[in-house]
Parts: structure tokens; sequence; C-alpha cells
């Protein structure tokens, strides 16, 4: 299903349309430390997209704990993680992987307070087959995970992006049941 | 002179980033260096000026890992401050809350960090392609966990329903009905659990070591006691800061811990089940001495062992205060600043967790202490490898350098507590 998918008008792959049997068939995760600067960029963005409300889908923020995120996305049909990276990009940057294509590198999500995070989970989830359907991680490079609250500049203007890159993404999983409330 | 040097810039598996650095010299070791860089005491500057009831959910975010522990021992010391005891249901609730997060924390390092070493995997991931069962197990039991973290605390992450005095909210006899139905089954994986890691391949590998943990009269210690050891140690928690000091060692950016007079001590699961075996549930005590432990374990390798007999008592422990429970009349007891100083140390799954608050008359924190178990542990580490190492110094580099982090993992180092990132190196030269 994933190689037939139609490429999006921003070049990457949408989440497959599909039919839609749970009450929230899409789950969107914020991870990441309030307390460590830049990490809390995908909590930054999850609380953002809580203030507006969809149908059908489902905003959470974790810590990154694994066995949590496995958990939590056993109920949904398409998943979307936001999460803080390291992996010497500028700052800001943002990277975006369907999951189904592409394997995570452990060590991009290695700014994490677990050993067993955000990579290690969907590894795992690969291995015992286990994987949602659809699952899209945006990585989002950060700057500083020093202790401290507030994101740096580069991080602050890359929150933007990523909303509308979510929101294009929830529109092209379910496009009839998608309605913003402003 | 022959001179190796090993480098190992990532220790895998354990919670957060440091850095371990070995040098060896003619097959002996000699330097060692266990660095942790710290953001130094980020988290007692910021509570600083801050109100004594918003200590619990700032110290939770220290560790998303052991939130509960930091939770607990806030709480405890500014009841100490205020001269309240939160006793009956409400402190059953704390004990099973402790539980929740026993499960959970040690179920993620037996199953996930721990396993693969003696089994003989990079990780849990490449170990869960030959036993996916077992890995299965080790997800759904430490779920258990997280839900009775997640019913008590409000959620599973972050708990926000911990309170000084007690609760926001307490659960019904009804609401705690269907997490017992699965401690029931938690119970019998756990007890699967001991046997399965007691068939572990473990090096003969013991020290003459200081256990330091919490021992109560009447229960296997979670949130009081006063503070034990093997050589004679018997103190309040108030007089923590006149026994155990911290020290500034010029690699790390953490302070080691050390018991004054003495050196290093050892806390967490090897130190609580040698001076509270006798404290262990029926069941629990059975099932360890089925598999060949006696009342005493001094082997850190076996820890993993200790860790399983652990979560079968809390599984049990769990589901004893579940039978026994009765909704409180009132959530939490009424507090009442007052200027003083308050005292807690409860016990964390990596071992006791200290903390010192200073208040006002209006219950603003004019300062505070926070000693976690990592940074208790440190030295002990630190010795463990000058030992260790010595025994396995012909195994190639690539080796030694796996016995090296497997023997850091003894500890479940949550670097994350002492701080955010551990990055390991080793080095030969």
């Amino acid at each position: 299903m994933e190689k037939n998918s139609p490429q999006s008008h921003q070049g990457h792959k949408e989440i497959p349309k599909h039919e839609i049997q749970n009450e929230y068939p899409i789950l969107i995760v914020g991870i990441g430390n309030t307390y460590r600067s830049d990490d809390a960029v995908g909590l930054c963005v999850a609380q953002h997209l809580k203030r507006q409300t969809f149908d059908c889908v489902n905003v959470i923020e974790e810590s990154g704990d694994g066995a949590a995120l496995m958990d939590s996305w056993k109920d949904s049909d398409a998943i979307i993680l936001m999460d803080a990276v390291h992996s010497g990009a500028q700052p800001g940057t943002i990277h975006r992987f369907d999951v189904h294509t592409q394997t995570i590198p452990t060590k991009f999500f290695h700014y994490s307070t677990h050993a067993f995070g955000v990579a290690e989970a969907i590894e795992l989830a690969r291995a015992l087959k286990q994987l949602p359907q659809n699952l899209i991680v945006y990585g989002i490079e950060g700057k500083s995970f020093e202790a401290g609250i507030g994101l740096s500049l580069e991080v602050e203007k890359a929150v933007e992006e990523v909303m509308m890159r979510v929101k294009q993404d929830i529109l092209n999983c379910s496009p009839r049941k998608y309605t913003e409330y402003h | 002179m022959k001179s190796r040097r090993i480098k190992v810039d990532c220790l895998a598996r354990v919670e957060g980033e440091g850095a371990l650095y070995v040098k060896i010299k003619d097959n002996t070791v000699v330097d060692i260096k266990f660095k942790i860089f710290e953001p130094p005491r980020f988290f007692e500057a910021f509570l600083r000026g801050r109100t004594y009831n918003e200590a619990p959910d700032i110290t939770a975010r220290i560790c998303g890992i052991c939130p509960i522990a930091y939770q607990m021992s806030s709480v405890h010391a500014m009841e100490d401050a205020f001269g309240v005891t939160v006793d009956g249901q409400l402190r059953a609730l704390r004990r099973l809350i402790y539980c929740g997060e026993w499960i959970e924390s040690h179920v993620l390092h037996v199953y996930m960090l721990h396993a693969p070493d003696f089994l003989g995997y990079p990780d849990a991931i490449q170990m869960a392609k030959d036993h996916p069962d077992i890995v299965q197990r080790g997800l759904q039991l430490k779920k258990t966990g997280n839900d009775l973290v997640a019913l008590l605390g409000g959620r599973e992450i972050h708990p926000i329903n911990v309170r000084v005095g007690g609760f926001y909210k307490v659960p019904t006899r009804q609401e705690l009905a269907p997490v017992a139905e699965k401690l029931k089954w938690a119970r019998d994986a756990a007890l699967e659990t001991v046997r399965w890691t007691a068939t572990l391949h473990f090096p003969d590998f013991e020290q003459d070591y200081e256990f330091v943990a919490l021992r109560h009269p009447e229960e296997y210690p979670f949130n009081e006691g006063r503070l034990v050891s093997n050589k004679g140690l018997d103190i309040s928690v108030h007089d923590y800061d006149n026994y155990f000091i911290e020290e500034h060692v010029q690699h790390s950016n953490a302070l080691h811990s050390v018991h004054k007079g003495r050196g290093s001590y050892f806390v967490g699961p090897l130190a609580r089940y040698n001076l509270n075996f006798d404290k262990l549930s029926p069941l629990a005590q059975e099932t360890a001495r089925s598999v060949g432990l006696s009342h005493v374990c001094r082997n850190p390798f076996q820890s993993i062992i200790i860790r399983s007999v652990e979560v079968l008592y809390a599984c049990d422990e769990a589901l004893r205060i579940i039978e026994q429970y009765e909704k409180p009349d009132k959530p939490a007891l009424e507090i009442q600043p007052r200027v003083s100083t308050g005292y807690g140390c409860t016990e964390a799954p990596r071992g006791i967790l200290y903390h010192r608050y200073r208040i006002d008359d209006e219950g603003v924190i004019l300062d505070a202490k926070i000693v976690p178990p990592t940074s208790q542990n440190q030295k002990t580490i630190e010795n463990d490898l000058w030992q260790f190492i010595p025994q396995h110094i012909k195994l190639p580099n690539d080796q030694l350098t796996l016995q090296c982090e497997q023997a850091i993992r003894n500890y479940d180092p949550c670097i994350s507590c002492a701080t955010h990132f551990l990055k390991l190196k080793i080095e030969r030269e």
C-alpha cells in the first residue's frame, strides 16, 4: 500500500487513506522534556495543535518512554510523532520519516532521557511486527538541550512549519473527516 | 612499554548520557574516570522561590522513569517540615503508586536494557527477533506498572495527582478492580521473570560493599524507615547530611556522594534486598530461595534477578493493598506551612532519593537539596570497574568494552536524574 501512495505537493508521501475504525483514528504525539530547552519542541507543537480542534484526531504529550509510546499507538490507525533530534544539521531543520519505508537511526533521537526511546520503540515494534498502519515521525533539529526553559530562536521558528505539515498530513489522511475549528 | 586504549563514545542502554574513560598500560589499569556532565543543580536553583506545593510536580520532571520517587520524597519532606503525618489508606495508596513505578522501571531495565547483555544481543530489538515471546511478556508486564501509575497518578508519564498531604483525587474500590485483574497476571509473569533471569550466566564478582537502604519495622521499604547499612549505620533520615556528603570530582560535573569517613556505598535493589529480605512477602522470599538466592546477594551482576524479585514483591504488595482498600473520606490532609526544614528519603527504583527543603512562613522554598540514587552509586560503579577490568584485561577491546558496559548497567544508572546524557568512553592506549 505504501509503495503506491501518491506524493503530496510538499514532496513527501501522503499517509494512505484507509477505512476509519477508531474513535480517534489519527493520533498526534508530542514528545520531550519541558525543562531541557529545545527538547520541549515536540511538546510545544502538540500544545499548539491541542488549541485547535480536529475531528478524529487525538493530541497527546509524552516524555518519550518507548514502551508507553508503543502502547499509546495501539488504538489508532495513523500516528504522527514529533520530537527534538540532534543529527548535526542546522538548528530548526525539520526531518520527516515515513517509518514503513525508512529505518529510524537510533542516534538521531539520542537526546532523550530514555535509553529505550522513540527510535527503539519504532524498531522494536517493527521487529515484533506491531508497527501501526501509518507512522510518520517529525524530528526537529535542536540547538540546546541544556537544563532550562524555552526554545532557541531557530527552533521556535520551525514550530509553525511543523504544525502546517502535520495538518497537511491529517488532511491527506482523512480529508472528509478533517475539520478545523478556529 | 606496551599500552593500549579503548574508546567507546556512547554507552547504550543506560538512561541518559555520560562518559567512561579507561586507560590501560602493560595490562594494568592506570586510570578510570566515570564522568557525568551535570548542568549544575538546575532544579535545586529552579525550586528556590517556588511554593512548597509546586515541589512534587516540578521535581517529577527531573526523571521520566521515576517521577513518583521524586514526588514521594518531596511530599514526605514537606510533611516533615509542617509536622503532618499521612497514614491509613492515603499512606497505602502511596505505597500502591510506588509499586507501579517499581514495576515499570524494573521491567524496562530487566527486559529491554540488561537482558540483552546476558544473552549476547546488542539491544532489545535484536533480542526480540529471536525471543519475541519474552520481549512481549516484558512489555505487557511493564504496562501493568504504567496502568497502576496512570490510575493513581492521573497519567502514566509525569503524574499530576500526588500532592503534599495526600492526593488530589482518590480512586474507588471499583476503579481499582480492573488493575487488580491485570496484577494477578503480572504476578505470575513476574514469577516467570525471576525464574528466567536466574538461568542467565553471571560473572563471579563480589566486593565488600556497604549497602545502604531504608528499613522499616513492618514492611519492605518504599516511603519510610531508618537509613541502615550492613556496616552498622542506623540513622534517622534527618541525619542524612551528617553522615553523607557530596564531593566534587574534577572529571565529573556531578557530585560523588560518600559516606563520611568510609567512602563509597551501594544503594538500590541489592541493598534493599540484603537489608530487608525478611520483609519481602512470603511468595517473594520463597521464589528467591527456589532459584538459589540466599538472603544476601553481593554480586551486582545478579541485580537482574533481584530486580525481578522486587517486581514480584511489588505485584504481590499491590494486590494486598487493593484487597484491603477502602476509599478515604478526604483525598488529602490540610497543610499549614510554617518556617521549617523538612527531610524526605524514599526508595526510588534505583535506590534512596533524598530531598531537603527549607521553607519560610508562607510556604516558599528558600533552598532545596536533592540527592538522586545514581549520584550515590557513582563511586561504587567506578570502584567496581577498578576491580572488574583487571580480571578481564586480556579480552579484545570490543569485548572488554561490552563487559564494562554491562558492569555499569548492573546499577541501572539513571543519568537523567544525575544529568541528561551519559556518554561512555573507554580508552586503551
